[in-house]
């Protein structure tokens, strides 16, 4: 019962704990930002942005949606591609994403040294660069980068600016990435579409309008809807919805454990009330009713599992204690609904499984347990 | 008190039946002081039990203060058995974890009295067998002759109407024995209708009168002062089982 009762409670502080997690992210990334990916869900059959691009985003696309989207305070379109940097002899594979001034605000960057990507009309690539934090200790080891020239492929580039380190954030690790202007970026990889423009809605806004207006604009210029707004809402929602099915999955196989557990509390008290049959047999004969005799036993079957409930609830939390001491960091929680469930299922199993071991101590014979006696 | 008619009781053991009791009438009034004897086997203790509430008898009638009992559920039965009947066993029947005091205390407990009430009455009833002092020992502490007294306290707590004691000096030596049969005689002497089951003559001479069981039905009766030759009866009885 124990097991079960930790199990529950460890598990449902992961799923919690994940959870927060996610939301602090999400909410940290801004939840009033929407974002357009190309390609539909149903159509790539995946995540919308991986996979096939059945028609290209647009930098015209990305205007159209500046212009035309009342409730859009930023855009910023965005492309992405691999390449080789190289400074001097010291040269790395990194993730180039070519993108706007924009984007600084959109995605909360954070600078280090000079300035991110200048504000200029996005249809003009400068040869500027923005590197990470890591990437300039790497590639300039104890000198400022600022100035410096640096080649992105075959590409002369200038370094504008360093980023603070922002660590992981949804699985991309910004470390190895490098912020050009979007033309430049296109000139790069010869390529035209955008893997992403982001939108940042001004506060108070309907997302759900400005989706809806999105969708339009962008169907009558393309023709159908060959793209995927992807509002915070929707990949919460998904995400959400994944983790709840596994914390409760998760949390079925530990109640299957408490069932185990209750089978195991009625063998205790089946015992008990052979062993103590002499004792029933007595109460019976000076006179304990049947309810009494059948309460006794229940009540103990209750005890015996609420104890074994509290220790599991000791025990999970104290894993879930050491958990966070070794991952600091990760939210571990353990929602309210989680602990008291487990409790009460606990008890309730427990006593259920105590009823049988309980009817058979009231069905005795008083004479045959007393049989201890004469003949 | 006691009004018994037909009695049986049937166990059936694999393909066959084996009767305990195989039609019993018998009438006990109240205060009478009676004996039932009999050979192992007769089925003496069966009809202890069935008197006390404690088996039910597969056929036949059996009122208690014109109650019958064939009819009550366990409920009723159970308040019947605290209220009515006290018991005493040969082997006394003692809660070893429970002190004297407590074991006492036990039929008032399932009848839901209140505690003050309870303590009250626990102290009256080790003070009837003389053993107030010994409340708080366990029954390991105490002698076999002790240890019945505070069963017998135990049974009388309630204030039954009828008391039914087998063997109640089996495990005990003469002198203790005299004892717990002196305690006996007195109670009844204030009212209490007894029923003994023994096997002792010495005992079985202190009743009234002797009910003989013999293979489930009624032997004989006779009064107790004719008990010498019922010595003898049981002596060829045994040795023809």
């Amino acid at each position: 019962m124990s097991i079960g009762v930790a199990a529950v409670i460890v598990l449902s502080g992961l799923g919690e704990g994940a959870r927060r997690y996610l939301r602090g992210q999400f909410e940290f990334i801004g939840s009033n930002v929407v974002g357009v990916v190309p390609g539909k869900a149903e159509t790539s059959g995946g995540i919308p942005g991986v996979g096939g691009v059945p028609n290209d985003l647009t930098i015209a696309d990305a205007r159209a949606l500046e212009r035309e989207v009342r409730q859009a305070r930023l855009v910023a379109p965005a492309t992405v591609g691999t390449e080789t940097i190289s400074a001097g002899e010291r040269s790395r594979q990194i993730v180039v994403i070519g993108s706007t001034s924009e984007n600084f605000e959109i995605r909360k960057l954070e600078l280090r040294a000079g300035r991110f990507l200048p504000k200029a009309p996005w249809e003009r690539g400068t040869r500027v660069v923005v590197l990470s934090h890591k990437l300039a200790l790497e590639l300039f080891p104890g000198v400022n980068p600022l100035g410096s020239v640096v080649r992105v492929g075959g590409w002369r580039m200038r370094v504008i600016g360093v980023l603070a380190s922002q660590g992981v954030r949804f699985g991309m690790n910004l470390d190895e990435t490098v912020f050009v202007p979007v033309a430049t970026a296109q000139a790069m990889f010869d390529k035209e579409s955008l893997f992403r423009i982001a939108l940042q809605v001004r506060p108070g806004a309907d997302i759900e309008r400005v989706k809806k207006r999105c969708i339009a604009i962008l169907r009558e210029r393309h023709g159908e809807e060959d793209f995927t707004i992807t509002t915070p809402d929707s990949i919460l929602g998904s995400l959400e919805s994944i983790l709840t099915m596994l914390t409760l999955g998760l949390a079925g196989i530990a109640s299957i454990s408490m069932a185990v557990a209750g089978i195991g509390i009625m063998n205790v008290m089946l015992v008990s009330v052979s062993e103590r049959t002499e004792e029933i047999g007595l109460s019976k004969a000076l006179g304990a009713a049947p309810t009494q005799v059948l309460a006794l036993f229940v009540a103990e079957a209750a005890m015996l599992s609420a104890l074994g409930g509290l220790l599991g609830l000791a025990i999970g939390y104290a894993a879930l204690q050491t958990a966070s001491w070794l991952i600091p960091g990760f939210p571990f929680h353990v929602p309210l609904w989680a602990a008291t469930s487990a409790m009460t299922l606990s008890i309730a199993v427990g006593t259920a499984f105590g009823l049988l071991p309980a009817s058979r101590a009231v069905r005795l014979d008083p004479t045959a347990a007393l049989s201890g006696g004469p003949r | 008190m006691i009004r018994m008619h037909d009695i049986w009781r049937t166990y059936d053991v694999g393909d066959s039946q084996v009767h305990a009791l195989a039609g019993v009438d018998e009438h006990i009034r109240a205060g009478e002081h009676v004996a039932i004897m009999g050979p192992s086997g007769s089925g003496k203790s069966t009809l202890l039990n069935i008197i006390g509430c404690l088996d039910r008898p597969t056929r036949g009638s059996y009122e208690l203060d014109g109650r019958e009992i064939a009819g009550l559920s366990e409920a009723q039965l159970s308040r019947v058995r605290r209220e009515v009947i006290g018991c005493v066993f040969q082997s006394y029947h003692l809660v070893p974890r429970l002190t004297a005091g407590q074991n006492v205390e036990l039929p008032l407990v399932f009848a839901g009295v209140p505690r003050a009430e309870r303590a009250q009455r626990v102290a009256e009833a080790l003070d009837v067998v003389g053993l107030s002092e010994r409340a708080r020992h366990r029954p390991a502490q105490l002698s076999g002759g002790q240890r019945q007294r505070v069963a017998i306290a135990r049974a009388m707590i309630s204030g039954p109407r009828l008391l039914l004691a087998d063997e109640p000096t089996g495990n005990l030596d003469r002198a203790a024995g005299e004892e717990i049969l002196a305690h006996l005689d007195q109670l009844n002497a204030h009212g209490l209708t007894l029923i003994v089951v023994t096997h002792d003559p010495e005992v079985a001479r202190r009743a009234k009168r002797i009910i003989v069981l013999e293979d489930g039905k009624i032997a004989r009766r006779l009064p107790a002062n004719e008990l010498v030759s019922v010595v003898d009866a049981l002596r060829n009885l045994e040795r023809s089982v």
